[in-house]
């Protein structure tokens, strides 16, 4: 096997890196891939809450790393699904604990056993980012329909390109179509006018998602939830499929889109 | 002017002054130290001209350059021993028929280009966070996205969407003019004056700033005789 590593990275915090890397890799693993997520916040860990291992840490990835033990050690296989796993970050350590060619090294080892590595960054673009992405194949980058956070993911953009880790990849989170049609809101094309990278993804805003999180159960595996079939979507295009963005995962955006093409003007500006 | 620093498809490519080699790395060395905000992350092109750098050398630099965040990527070179060295060390010793294209676009279009410096032509959108500063004119063909910063001592001109802070005429060139396609930037400089765009500037359309009356104002940008006076 020669698996692919993704890093989840966003800039700024709070906009639903973990729970997008917890709901990706759920997915991508309901798909039937073999999947392993590593949380690369170490000193702030929560992936693990997210995904519900919190009581199977045994090993995290600073043992992996110093030597305390091997890495098949620190996988912890996840409740529900068989090809899914994690690798927990160090909660009594900071980012200085690893370097960035450790990771190379751990993922260069999952490649052989896995079809994809998730890397969940941690916020900011200090030593736990360089961390998070100098192990990718492909960056994944999350941000909220707000201004400040689409400031940091072109920032990130900008050091990923740097890096030649390739073009970025956009996933629009919390989308809150209420708000959109208020103007209150930056609609996804004005996001993606500004960015300028591939949109992977649209999640609605969903308090659902609140509570799968704090119950530690990925929402992307609940049949019937809109936003889990975002998030669904999300892994599908990760594999390559082409998965057309629909009223029903993303609230008709593409009209939008569309709309603005003919037009020539920019919804949700003032 | 000893270091040189232009944006081409494969990255910045620096030209290093003539001379003793000693001299010259001190001085690129500096310059970048200076430029450190802007280059930040950058692939390096060095045009070595015919400077002799032994293996040795080269790969000191290369360590010296990596100290600064900055990846070596290829050098130009005249000389078969500096040549030899880059190749020995992986590095690019040729970009696509070694001709730097801004420099043909340049040449083509302004045969002329003003005594503050030579222009710079950076074809790629400056990102929130990057700083380009330049001693002379500056063309970017794409967006200058919020947060993003442009210093430059003449004109600037965006073949884009211009949103970032943007200064023209640094050193005090009043007669420095900024033109986008879209003028919208967060703040917007030209020598000590400084102008906050009004938030809705009517319909988007290529618009030129310049500085009229201890004023800067913004016209929109005519095809001909768009520079005032």
């Amino acid at each position: 096997m020669n698996g692919r590593v993704i890093t989840v990275t966003s800039g700024k915090g709070g906009v639903g890196k973990t729970t997008a890397t917890a709901n990706i890799g759920a997915a991508l693993a309901d798909l039937g891939k073999k999947v392993v997520c590593i949380d690369a916040d170490i000193g702030l860990r929560n992936l693990d809450v997210v995904m519900g291992l919190e009581n199977r840490i045994v090993y995290d990835i600073v043992d992996v790393v110093e030597g305390r033990c091997k890495l098949r050690q620190a996988l912890i296989r996840d409740k529900r699904l068989e090809e899914l796993y994690l690798i927990p970050a160090a909660q009594t350590r900071d980012k200085n604990a690893i370097s960035p060619k450790d990771m190379v090294r751990v993922c260069d080892e999952l490649r052989k056993d896995f079809d994809y590595i998730l890397i969940d960054s941690p916020a900011g673009i200090e030593r736990g980012f360089k961390n998070a992405i100098a192990p990718a194949d492909e960056i994944v980058i999350i941000t909220n329909p707000e201004v400040s956070a689409v400031r940091d993911a072109d920032r990130i953009i900008g050091i990923v390109e740097a890096e030649q880790k390739g073009p970025a990849k956009l996933v629009v989170n919390r989308i809150n179509m209420d708000l959109v049609e208020k103007g209150d809101m930056l609609a996804v094309a004005d996001v993606l006018e500004l960015l300028a990278v591939d949109l992977i993804g649209i999640v609605p805003d969903d308090q659902a998602v609140l509570v799968s999180t704090n119950r530690g159960s990925p929402i992307a595996l609940e049949a019937r939830s809109k936003t889990g079939q975002a998030f669904r979507d999300v892994a599908r295009r990760l594999t390559g499929e082409q998965v057309a963005f629909t009223k029903a995962n993303g609230g008709g955006f593409l009209g939008r889109i569309s709309q603005l093409i003919r037009t020539g003007s920019r919804p949700g500006s003032k | 002017m000893s270091v040189q620093i232009k944006g081409i498809r494969e990255g910045l490519l620096v030209s290093v002054d003539e001379g003793e080699w000693t001299e010259a790395e001190k001085g690129l060395l500096l310059e970048l130290e200076r430029q450190k905000a802007f280059l930040k992350g950058a692939r390096l092109i060095l045009d070595l001209e015919s400077h002799e750098i032994n293996a040795v050398a080269m790969s000191h630099l290369r360590d010296q350059l990596s100290d600064q965040g900055l990846l070596l990527w290829g050098v130009l070179s005249q000389s078969p021993l500096t040549e030899r060295s880059a190749q020995a060390m992986g590095l690019a010793t040729r970009i696509h028929g070694s001709e730097p294209e801004p420099e043909e676009e340049a040449a083509a279009e302004e045969p002329e280009t003003p005594a503050d410096g030579p222009a710079v032509l950076l074809k790629k959108t400056l990102r929130s966070g990057v700083n380009l500063t330049h001693q002379g004119d500056v063309t970017v063909i794409g967006d200058v996205n919020p947060g993003a910063q442009i210093v430059a001592g003449g004109n600037v001109v965006v073949w884009g969407r211009l949103r970032g802070l943007v200064h023209a005429g640094a050193k005090g060139d009043e007669s420095a003019v900024v033109c986008a396609m879209e003028l919208s930037p967060t703040q917007l400089r030209i020598a000590s004056h400084i102008a906050i765009p009004p938030q809705e500037s009517g319909k988007p359309g290529p618009e030129i700033a310049f500085v009229r009356e201890g004023q800067v104002v913004a016209e929109e940008w005519a095809p001909a005789g768009a520079s005032p006076e």
